[in-house]
């Protein structure tokens, strides 16, 4: 029969729209509103995975999203995601589902032998078994834990789901949409405040939607759950999130919710995004988290069919599924005495209520009279039966003194279990709340407030369907003239029925048993017993840190919603120390597993980081470039022609450069706009050069020192008018420098008339280098005369090309005569197909930032970060004739007096000449006196930069070495794997050390 | 609502052109950066034809020229493209030695027109400041981030936006812009 544990009627499943799905492949049906969960124990299924450690058979425990036990896997387009809720998974036709953790399948497992050898796995056994011979550590014990570890399979490919994100604001969040959070969405919005309200179930009632007993202005909890869901949406105010699960209370009232929008779908439209992520602030909180009832620590409480009297009652009333025929409930407290008889009363056979109290209310016994259930009062299960479902329990009676002794057995196919309530104290945690416990109740309930929240309902300990809604609308209200400032007046639904309970128990039960041979869960996810915490203690764990980390309970991905009162409780009793003193480890983001997706948002693909692009990126394109990534730029590296590779392009590049004219893109440059009547006295300040003698129309080299005297930036910087300088910076460094002066002018300096603008991306730089340069950009350029004497070296002019409005340049980084054009950002491109035309006539090159770091090496030019690592002063690098001698002040004088500064033994910048020209050094190589340096020897210093230097004919290097310039001409090593490479120091220029040819 | 400052780009495709929202890059335009004290405030207004704006996060417009208010002594001032030159010589002339600065970034930024009835949530899918009316009104001006590009933000509508980024920012800005509005097309 099909569905044979579905009831004739009742629930809030669609009866008309039957669902086909399959679990391990076998086909079965369910309605749709059901969940997986709810559909396999319709069909009789109750074991749907096996444990963590022990591979022990499990069945579904809970209704909601802190299940442990039925974790699964759902195929989806030929992948799969792992570990869902088998409680939070919606139906739809054609889910594939799957168990986890067992081989070769969920009925025989082999790796429940590990059940067998328990012994040999007691808690911290990480810590105890695998300590020697250490060599087994990676080829045995290693291998072998981590191909046990972990639960289901991660999927293969890249996830081909898209992820959204969303910035949200509201005046009052309400997170959970039971009765406590729909009242206070009521209130909240009726003061026209902005309210989300966000549940992670798929309908939004929360206990509502099981509730059949009460009544709320007269209607079903349900039927009014649905109107006031129907009213909330319709207004305007209100954004109502369902299957949205707030996962992270962050810091100033900042709310990470993940929102399912396709999971549930059949067949989703690819243009929804899987998941989104909100991210909300929001001016006030409403929690209204709920509760959740805690299993019983019994021996053998894990078995399938075991499982929570208050998931019993939903998947009874919610999805219209009995979770057995012939039903034993044990129980502490009163709730679960309503889920025996709404069970009675939809035919299944009630085969007792077993209660741990010797007296319950009166009222109680009264209903299971009439209803002929057996009720049996101070007595406890001892034992259960059943592999993969359970059989049957023992009971114990427990006397007055703690003794247990046999009250018989009950055969039963499933068991239902209540060891009270425990308030959901997640979120409130989170958000660094502390709890207080509660000795009335037995509960950690929320403290003080470090946030703009309140706690509403059954998480803040409060029960009675009345009680709860009235301190929704409470804290709905509170939260909206908080965060508004208005009031307005909600009357408020009244609610009958479905009182608050009594009753509860904490920690593991007596029982008559060998307590060697007993396992009694308390994590089942973790596969945590009560004997396990007890061992803990035993062997010197004393706080709960350390018993939670040595036993793993609690660490499973319910956190220990559900296990940690229990084990709480365990390890009080057994430290003989009251239970607040043995303390409550902290909730942390996320509430239930979130995935990686959902984090990532969009941000994956090109859109991971900015690509930012020069205005020669198409022609490069075009032109066989190879790019490199700096910091967020595409810059051309080189143009191999003819399948040459990168050595043969940059020799070609290089000499055709030193040749004739080479093009280069040096739009990234940094770029900043100074200006103001104090411009010049800025810079004095800034840079370790002097300024205000600088001539408008000429440029001077500029050296950024930090507060400790060491380089920061470099540029060359063009005095444009007697106001006005044009800075340059380099590339990585555009954001940092700016910042650092305007951070100076504002912090420093307000009294200076100065300001900074960014240009980097108004101008586009396109650089011409080479003896023919001036050839090659004169037939385009008007305004400036180009003549040597009227243009010389570091000048700085504005005409047009092209007719249109430039800056020009005459700097080199090459150590050739060199022009850079910085026009308007838009024309850039323009220019830089107008030059690569016209170079290619003179039988030019276009080059990239590999040529360019040859040619300026060469030069023995140093690269800011390459010869530089933040530890170097101007003077380690030959450059003290940068530093304005008679300022008085500057970034960083102060610095390079430190006696450190001054010593002798500093690593200077160097030339390094292998003995074979032909060997390149690698850069980063360390320096030393001798070939075969004993172990421990300081190197004398290190390989900055390295390349083959098709102008010197030969392979050069720059270095910075211990007191390198006072070594010219002596030989050093550099180590390497194949035996130490002879090098020659020498002064840092290799080509050209007149400098003849800049000025041609 | 349209600003006429912001006039789409005929040479440019649409970004995005669906019912609920619509992204269409903004031709070029006159832009500076102003900074200055008081003395040199005063005198712009005289080159404007209205005072800058003193209050946070505002603008002030008239005769085809807006300045926006972006810090304490800060303001973007635009102007038609064929009005730049005539506006920085206005500006030069009537500020003379008061001190300031005067730079043309009319090439630094670019513009997107983001117009529609989802166009506060689509800017929400990178840029985490309210976008509520009630919060950010028609006029409000403000630098802000876009994920991860620094983008200025300008409510020119009830349902119409600009965002101006630095111009190599602009495809990261507009494909992550048009990216989350896929699901608007859902069926």
């Amino acid at each position: 029969m099909s569905q044979p544990y579905r009831t004739e009627k009742g629930g809030q499943i669609d009866r008309d729209r039957k669902i086909s799905f399959t679990f391990d492949g076998e086909r079965m049906e369910g309605y749709e509103c059901d969940t997986l969960a709810s559909a396999l124990l319709a069909n009789g299924v109750h074991l749907v995975g096996r444990s963590f450690k022990y591979h022990r058979p499990r069945g579904i425990l809970t209704a909601g999203s802190e299940e442990p036990n039925a974790l699964v896997g759902i195929y989806r387009k030929g992948d799969q995601t792992p570990n869902l809720r088998a409680t939070q998974v919606e139906l739809y036709d054609g889910l594939e589902a799957i168990s986890q953790n067992r081989f070769p399948s969920l009925s025989f497992d082999i790796g429940a032998v590990n059940d067998l050898l328990s012994p040999l796995f007691p808690s911290g056994f990480y810590y105890k078994t695998f300590m020697w011979p250490k060599a087994f550590w990676d080829r045995v014990y290693e291998p072998v834990i981590r191909a046990a570890a972990g639960l289901g399979k991660p999927p293969k490919n890249p996830d081909h789901d898209r992820y959204a994100n969303l910035y949200a604001h509201c005046d009052v969040l309400v997170i959970g949409a039971g009765p406590a959070g729909l009242a206070a969405a009521l209130a909240a919005s009726e003061t026209g405040a902005r309210v989300i309200l966000c549940d992670e179930q798929a309908s939004l009632g929360g206990s509502l939607l099981s509730e059949t007993t009460a009544t709320i202005d007269g209607k079903q909890p349900a039927d009014w759950a649905e109107d006031t869901v129907a009213d909330l949406a319709a207004r305007d105010n209100v954004t109502l999130l369902p299957r949205t699960t707030a996962f992270g209370y962050y810091a100033q009232n900042f709310v990470a919710l993940a929102e399912r929008v396709t999971d549930h779908m059949a067949d989703p439209d690819p243009a929804l995004p899987r998941e989104r992520l909100w991210q909300v602030r929001a001016k006030e909180v409403v929690i209204a988290a709920g509760s959740i009832e805690r299993p019983m620590v019994f021996p053998e409480n894990d078995r399938p069919g075991i499982l929570m009297a208050g998931a019993a009652r939903t998947y009874l009333n919610r999805y219209g599924v009995k979770a057995g025929q012939k039903v034993l409930v044990a129980t502490a407290c009163d709730t679960a005495w309503q889920a025996a008889f709404d069970l009675a009363d939809n035919g299944v056979e009630i085969a007792a209520i077993a209660d741990t109290r010797k007296i319950v209310p009166e009222a109680l016994m009264t209903i299971a009279e009439a209803r002929n259930i057996k009720v049996r009062t101070g007595c406890v299960v001892t034992a259960t039966q059943g592999r993969k479902r359970v059989s049957g329990a023992l009971l114990g009676h427990v006397s007055s003194t703690g003794a247990v002794s046999s009250a018989g057995d009950v055969a039963c196919d499933a068991l239902l279990m209540s060891g009270g309530w425990t308030p959901t104290v997640s979120l409130y945690s989170q958000s660094r709340g502390k709890v207080v416990w509660d000795e009335a109740s037995g509960n950690f309930l929320p403290g003080a407030h470090p946030q703009n929240e309140r706690s509403a309902g059954a998480c803040r300990g409060l029960y009675g369907l009345n009680a709860v809604l009235e301190d929704g609308y409470a804290a709905g209200e509170d939260a909206a003239k908080s965060a508004t400032g208005k009031s307005a007046k909600c009357t408020y639904a009244v609610a009958t029925g479905a009182h608050a309970g009594e009753g509860g128990t904490l920690g593991d039960l007596p029982n008559d048993r060998d307590a060697s041979r007993v396992k009694a869960f308390v994590d089942y996810q973790n596969d945590v017993t009560a004997k396990d915490v007890k061992l803990a203690v035993r062997e010197g764990m004393h706080s709960i840190e350390h018993i939670k980390r040595y036993t793993t309970t609690g660490m499973a991905t319910d956190q220990g919603r559900l296990s940690n009162m229990n084990a709480l409780a365990i390890a009080s009793t057994a430290l003989d120390k009251p239970l607040p003193q043995v303390g409550l480890t902290t909730f942390r983001q996320p509430f239930t597993p979130t995935s990686f997706g959902t984090f990532a948002t969009s941000s994956r693909g090109d859109f991971f980081d900015p690509v930012r692009k020069t205005p020669s990126h198409q022609w490069a394109v075009d032109n066989d470039v190879v790019f490199e990534d700096v910091g967020q730029w595409k810059r051309s590296r080189y143009f191999p022609k003819d399948g040459e590779d990168m050595h043969g392009a940059v020799a070609r590049e290089c000499q055709v450069v030193r040749e004739k004219v080479g093009l280069f893109d040096g739009s990234t440059l940094g770029k900043i706009e100074v200006v103001g009547p104090d411009a010049a006295e800025f810079l004095e300040r800034m840079y370790t050069n002097p300024w205000k003698g600088l001539k408008p129309g000429r440029c001077r080299y500029g050296l950024m020192l930090n507060d400790a005297g060491f380089i920061i930036d470099d540029g060359v910087i063009g005095r444009i008018a007697e106001d006005r300088f044009h800075v340059t910076t380099t590339t990585g460094g555009a954001a940092h420098v700016f910042a650092t002066m305007e951070d100076y002018l504002q912090t420093e300096w307000p009294d200076l008339d100065v300001w900074v603008t960014s240009t980097t991306e108004q101008y586009a730089v396109i650089a011409l280098q080479g003896p023919l340069a001036r050839d090659a950009i004169a037939p385009f350029i008007s305004g400036i005369d180009l003549s040597p004497d009227a243009f010389p070296h570091m000048s700085v002019a504005t005409g047009t090309f092209s007719g249109v409005p430039c800056r020009l340049f005459r700097i080199s980084f090459t150590g050739e005569i060199g022009f850079e054009i910085n026009v308007p950002r838009r024309h850039g491109t323009m220019v830089w197909d107008t030059m690569a035309a016209e170079i290619e006539k003179l039988g030019g090159v276009v080059y990239g930032t590999e040529t360019m770091h040859v040619l300026r090496a060469e030069k023995g030019y140093i690269i800011v970060g390459q010869e530089t690592d933040g530890t170097v002063t101007p003077d380690d690098v030959g450059m003290s004739w940068a530093i304005g001698k008679k300022k008085k002040d500057f970034v960083g004088k102060r610095g390079l007096a430190r006696p450190d500064l001054i010593a002798e033994g500093r690593k200077q910048l160097v030339g390094l000449l292998t003995k074979d020209p032909r060997i390149v050094l690698e850069e980063g190589a360390q320096v030393t006196k001798v070939p075969d340096p004993a172990k421990g020897t300081s190197a004398e210093g290190h390989v900055t930069s390295a390349y083959h230097s098709p102008a010197a004919g030969r392979s050069i290097a720059l270095a910075m070495v211990k007191d390198g310039r006072a070594l010219h001409g002596k030989t050093l090593y550099i180590p390497m794997p194949g035996g130490a490479i002879e090098v020659e120091v020498t002064e840092p220029v290799f080509v050209d050390k007149e400098g003849g040819r800049l000025n041609g | 609502m349209a600003n006429p400052l912001y006039q789409p780009d005929a040479a440019e495709e649409p970004v995005l052109s669906l019912p609920a929202i619509s992204m269409l890059k903004a031709a070029p335009l006159g832009r500076f950066s102003f900074r200055g004290r008081k003395a040199a405030q005063d005198a712009a207004a005289k080159a404007l034809g209205f005072d800058l704006p003193q209050q946070p996060l505002t603008a002030a417009e008239s005769s085809g020229k807006a300045a926006l208010w972006l810090g304490p002594d800060e303001w973007l001032l635009l102007a038609p493209e064929d009005d730049t030159e005539a506006l920085q010589a206005a500006m030069t002339q009537a500020i003379g030695d008061a001190p300031h600065a005067l730079v043309d970034i009319s090439h630094r930024q670019e513009a997107l027109i983001v117009t529609g009835d989802k166009a506060e949530w689509l800017l929400n899918s990178g840029i985490p400041i309210d976008l509520d009316v009630s919060a950010f009104p028609v006029g409000m001006v403000t630098r802000t981030l876009f994920h991860k590009a620094p983008v200025m933000l300008w409510r020119i509508g009830d349902d119409s936006f600009v965002v101006e980024a630095w111009g190599s920012f602009m495809d990261y800005v507009a494909g992550l812009l048009a990216e989350p509005a896929t699901e608007l097309q859902a069926a």
